[in-house]
Formats: structure tokens, sequence, C-alpha cells
């Protein structure tokens, strides 16, 4: 390259050597260019500021009663807030992990056993699975039951029967005192 | 082809500076076509004709609709009830949409049984897929706008999808989203990615047409135009049967749109998107039926991909699969009429997309699902197995040596045979 880039026009093969230098180098640039240039334009699709900043969520659970469930809203999902009976504490706890689809305890999935904390979206395709309401079938398991393709949740919120792939998200919360929450 | 003058002198003033007259009569007139075409080759200029009916219907609703998710639904029942004629540009707008659908997939069938996807004519074949995948985003996004429940809950198992791709699955909805669910984010670029779409669509359009033109028309018995005898200008004779034809197709599009405009829509869909409710019944456009039908025939994981995943690359795949069509198939008749085995197996793969599309209407249980997986089966069967073996084993009748020959009876003058 060197020798061609020094050498006038003159020759033939060396200026096309040349030529071929300076078309690879421009395409090169253009392309890293035009990438470089794209990003902005992909990411600006990415949420925005203001859609990340109302992303915490505070709960008061002093109002919810054993076996009563609760949904709120977290950026823009519903969370489902559950104050579970000791039935239903013990039989997220009998549950073998050989017998789970996707295998977690349920002291892994909570921080206090009488209140479970999940995003209420099927981890299938994303619809709202029922069982908040009394009078919603809650599946096979008690839990929650995904009208949209089949999906049974246990009281732990668990993956049990269905084609959804992994048991319903544990949001990140802690608690602000006895009985509130901050979600997020 | 022979020269031309224009007779109009402003014509000709125009045509000699950008010789758009000359293109359009070469193109819309003289464009030699075979003389034996059928009612099956109305449905490409069919289609045409609908996506200038949905630009137009569309440009006008856009001026009264807003892409908002506190507004979207008021103003679209809005379109209904104040303004002028605006149920009919809506009414027109939703069954076209259903119109546009059933035209393509006549137009696509079409091609599928006379072979007109083999060569010389992938490239042609190979934009239709493309058109067909724009327009089944376009349609897909353009469903969203109105933001009832079936908008939104549609859009939220449809755009969850992605998250089946390993790794950057999430990551991808987040970005599609513009936020943590379908939301506000969401109906403002679907708005405008539904604006853009059909254009992009009209511009395929020109390139399919240029590559037909190229590569001349196929023709009910798949041979080659071997001459001037076995062909007929566009104009009259096909200008005059494609408005026959339109004809025919407005009394059916307009009969829906004036008397039974809600048929092919989901009742759902009159009520406003609410997050927080699931419909019992998610189903997409009755278009996409089929698709949805494959999509959840896979109830079980293969090795290391799990049954989502598969789900959504066979969803994809019945559709990308027709791009490697041409060299699945290789027959060398074009025409079905002349493969009696063939044929067989070519009506069971249209029955076997109505037994998709029945499915893909009906809850994921009971019989449906191994009645999905066996339709799943032959789907693909047919063009990774039964064709390409076809291709090898099967005995095609003999073809008639001409167009014109097959086409005038006997005892008319014979034409002479031309060269190739
Ligand atoms: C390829 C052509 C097109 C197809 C297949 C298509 C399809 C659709 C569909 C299925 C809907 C939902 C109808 C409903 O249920 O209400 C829709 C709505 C809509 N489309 Fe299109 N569309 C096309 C072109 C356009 C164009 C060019 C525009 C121009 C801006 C447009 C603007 C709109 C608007 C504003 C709505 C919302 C109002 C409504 O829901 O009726 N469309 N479209
Ligand atoms: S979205 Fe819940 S089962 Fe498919």
């Amino acid at each position: 390259m060197a020798d061609s880039v020094s050498s006038p026009s003159g020759q033939q093969d060396e200026g096309e050597t040349r030529r071929d230098f300076l078309l690879v180098t421009t395409a090169t640039v253009g392309v890293v260019g035009v990438a470089l240039a794209a990003w902005p334009f992909i990411h600006s699709m990415n949420p925005a500021a203001d859609t990340l900043a109302v992303a915490t969520t505070g709960v008061d659970l002093a109002p919810i009663d054993p076996g009563q469930r609760i949904t709120v809203m977290w950026r823009g999902k519903p969370v489902f807030i559950s104050h579970r009976t000791e039935a239903e504490i013990e039989a997220a706890r009998a549950a073998a992990l050989g017998d789970l689809m996707h295998p977690e305890p349920d002291d892994a999935r909570v921080v206090e056993p009488q209140w479970l904390v999940v995003v209420g979206v099927c981890t299938h395709l994303g619809c709202i699975p029922l069982g908040q309401r009394s009078g919603d079938p809650r599946g096979e398991y008690q839990g929650w039951f995904c009208p949209c393709h089949g999906s049974h949740y246990d009281t732990s919120g668990r993956i049990r029967r269905g084609p959804a792939p992994t048991n319903l998200e544990v949001p990140p919360y802690e608690f602000v005192d006895d009985t509130t929450i901050q979600i997020g | 082809m022979a020269e031309y003058t224009w007779k109009s002198p402003t014509v000709r003033w125009v045509d000699e500076r950008m010789p758009v007259f000359t293109l359009m009569r070469e193109h819309l007139v003289d464009y030699p076509s075979p003389k034996n075409l059928n009612y099956w080759w109305n449905f490409g200029s069919l289609a045409g004709i609908v996506l200038v009916i949905m630009i137009v219907t569309g440009i006008f609703l856009a001026m009264h609709y807003t892409a908002h998710v506190d507004h979207a639904f008021e103003s679209v029942q809005r379109i209904m009830r104040d303004v002028n004629y605006g149920w009919l540009v809506r009414y027109i707008h939703m069954n076209g949409a259903s119109f546009f659908f059933i035209v393509v997939y006549i137009h696509i069938f079409r091609g599928l049984y006379y072979g007109s996807y083999k060569p010389p004519r992938e490239l042609l074949w190979m934009i239709g897929v493309i058109i067909l995948l724009v327009m089944m985003a376009t349609a897909f996004t353009g469903y969203v706008l109105p933001w009832g429940q079936m908008s939104f809950w549609g859009a939220t198992v449809i755009t969850s999808l992605f998250s089946a791709i390993p790794l950057v699955g999430d990551d991808i909805v987040v970005w599609l989203w513009g936020g943590f669910s379908v939301d506000n984010p969401t109906l403002n670029r679907f708005f405008a990615l539904h604006y853009l779409m059909p254009f992009i669509i009209f511009a395929l359009v020109f390139l399919h047409l240029w590559a037909l033109h190229t590569k001349k028309s196929n023709n009910p018995l798949g041979i080659d135009i071997k001459g001037p005898q076995d062909t007929i200008p566009f104009s009259p004779y096909y200008t005059i049967k494609d408005l026959f034809g339109l004809g025919v197709l407005l009394i059916f599009f307009l009969g829906f749109s004036f008397f039974a405009p809600d048929f092919f829509g989901e009742p759902d869909n009159y009520m406003k998107a609410d997050p927080l409710q699931t419909p019992a019944h998610i189903v997409p456009e009755w278009y996409f039926l089929p698709f949805y039908a494959i999509l959840r025939a896979f109830t079980f994981d293969i090795w290391f991909l799990s049954a989502k995943l598969l789900g959504v690359i066979a969803m994809f795949g019945s559709i990308l699969i027709l791009l490697f069509l041409p060299w699945l198939d290789r027959s060398p008749v074009r025409s079905g009429r002349f493969r009696p085995v063939f044929k067989v197996f070519f009506w069971l793969f249209v029955l076997n997309c109505f037994v998709l599309g029945v499915v893909g209407g009906n809850p994921a249980e009971g019989f449906w699902i191994p009645l999905s997986q066996a339709s799943t089966a032959y789907y693909f069967g047919y063009f990774l197995v039964i064709l390409p073996l076809l291709g090898i084993f099967e005995k095609p009748l003999a073809l008639p040596s001409s167009i014109s020959e097959a086409v005038v009876s006997k005892g008319h003058s014979p034409v002479p045979e031309a060269a190739e």
C-alpha cells in the first residue's frame, strides 16, 4: 500500500491499487459512519428519561387481609401482591423442586413469607393471569391461571403447567417499614 | 418497440424531455401478455387497486385520528359518529385490510399452482414475499391504532414473541415498546410506521412489476411465450378484463363495508384497551390465524430450544420458507395442470391452510393441539419433502408446443412455429 500511495498516478496497476485502497477506505469510513449515526436513532426508541423516572411505586400493605390479593401498577405493568394464608405458604413450600418447571424454592421468592409480590404478567406472551379477584379461576395449583394459552402458576407464582417458560418475575422491592413496601 | 408519435403537442413536449408517456404506453398498453390468462390472473391488479384504496382511506382517517393512549379510542369513535362520512372511510379501511389479504392470498395460491415462482421469475416471486411481510407488519400496526382491547392485547402478545430470542430478547421487547409495557410510546411509533409502510409497499410493487415486465407473465399452461402469435396487448384486452374483475370485487368489498362491516372484526375491539384485564380469548385478525396456529403448535422443547422459541421460529419460518421455494421445487414443469401428483398435494395444501386458520381461531387445548401439530407438519412437509421429491419422481403430462397452438381451436389457420 505504502508504495502505491507514494507513487504518482502514472503507472497503471499501481494506480489501480491506490484507487482500490481509497475506495475501500472511503467505503469503510462510510459504513462505520452510518453505523455510528444510526445509534442515536435506534436508542431514541428505548425508554425515555421520564418513562424511566416513574419507575418506583410505594404500597401500604396494612389494609390487605390474609387470603386477599391486590394489584398495583409499576412501570405500566400490574404487580400482584398476595397476602398468603398459612395453607398457601404450606402448599408453596411443600412442592418438591424436582417437580418444578423452573425450580426455585419458595423462600427465595419472598422477603416475608406471608407477602408474595410478583409482576402479574405471564412469562409466556404477556397476558395478565387470572386469580386476583374472588371467583377468578386460579388454575390447578391455586395460584394464577393464564387464560391465553393455559399456564398454571402456584401460590408462589411459579409456573407448574403450560407454555410459560419461567416463574412470574419477582420485582425488586424492600420493606420501608413493617407494612409498607417500595417496588423498584 | 415501435416508435410512437404522440398526437397532443403538450404530451409530446413532456415526453421528449422525460418519456413518462412512452413508459406508461409500453407497460400499460403495448405490454405483450399471453393470450390465455384466466381469471386467476386478475388478482395482481386487484391487489394494486386495493393498496391505493387503503392509502387514500388511511390518509383521510389520519386527518381525524389522535395517536395518544388517552385519545386514540375516542378519536376513532368520533370518526364513526361525528366526522362526516367518517364511518364510511373507516369501514372501507377496515374491510379493505381483509380484502387486501383475500386478494393477495389468492394471488399467491395462483403462483403456487401455476409455478410462477420458477425460473426465470424467482426474483419476482421473492419481491412478492417481501411485500407480504411488509403488508403483515402494516396490518398489525394498524390494528393497534384504534386502541381497543384486541389492539392492546394483540400488540402485547405479538411483541412479546421477541422475548423468546435468547440473551437479547427482553431488551428487544423493551426497545420495541419504548417502555416496560405496550403504552403511549408504542402507540406513537406504530402510527408512524403504519403511515410509512404502505408507501414502502408501493415502491416494492414497482420493483415487482419491473421484474414481471422483464421476464413477462406466466400463464395457465406454464410454457414460455414463443413469439407475437402467443400474445395480445395488455390494452384493451386485459385492462377491460381487470376492470370487470374490479367490479366483481367491489360488489363483495362494498357489500361487506355497507351491510356487514364488522363481519371480519372482533367485538372486543369496541372496548377500550385495559392493561389490567386480558380478554378471555385473544385472537388475531383472521388473516393471521394460520400463522398463529403454527406459533402455538409447539408445546414441547427440543434440545436447548424452548417451546416458545420454536413456535416463533416456525411462525416466521412459515413465511420465509416461501423465499426458498424456487429452489425447493425443482420440477421443470411450471403449471400444475400437467403435474398429476403435484395437483393432489397442492389442493391438500390449500385445504391444510384453511385447517390451520380454524385451529388458530380456537383455544389451544384438547384435540386442537395435535391437529395444529399435524397441519403444521403438513405445511412444512409440503415445501421441504413433497415438492423436492415430486421434482424427482413425478412424471408430468406432455406439454403443448405453444400457447397459440393450445388456444386456437382446431380448423383455424395454422400458426407458424416461431424459432426459439
Ligand atoms: C397497506 C395498506 C394498509 C393496510 C393493510 C392497513 C390496515 C389497517 C388496519 C387493519 C387498521 C385497523 C382497522 C380497525 O380495526 O379499526 C388500520 C387502521 C388505521 N390506518 Fe391503516 N392500513 C393501510 C394503509 C394506511 C395508510 C396509508 C394510512 C395513512 C396514514 C393508514 C392510516 C390508518 C389509521 C389512522 C388507522 C386508525 C383508524 C382506524 O382504526 O380505523 N392506513 N389500518
Ligand atoms: S400468555 Fe399466558 S399462557 Fe400464553
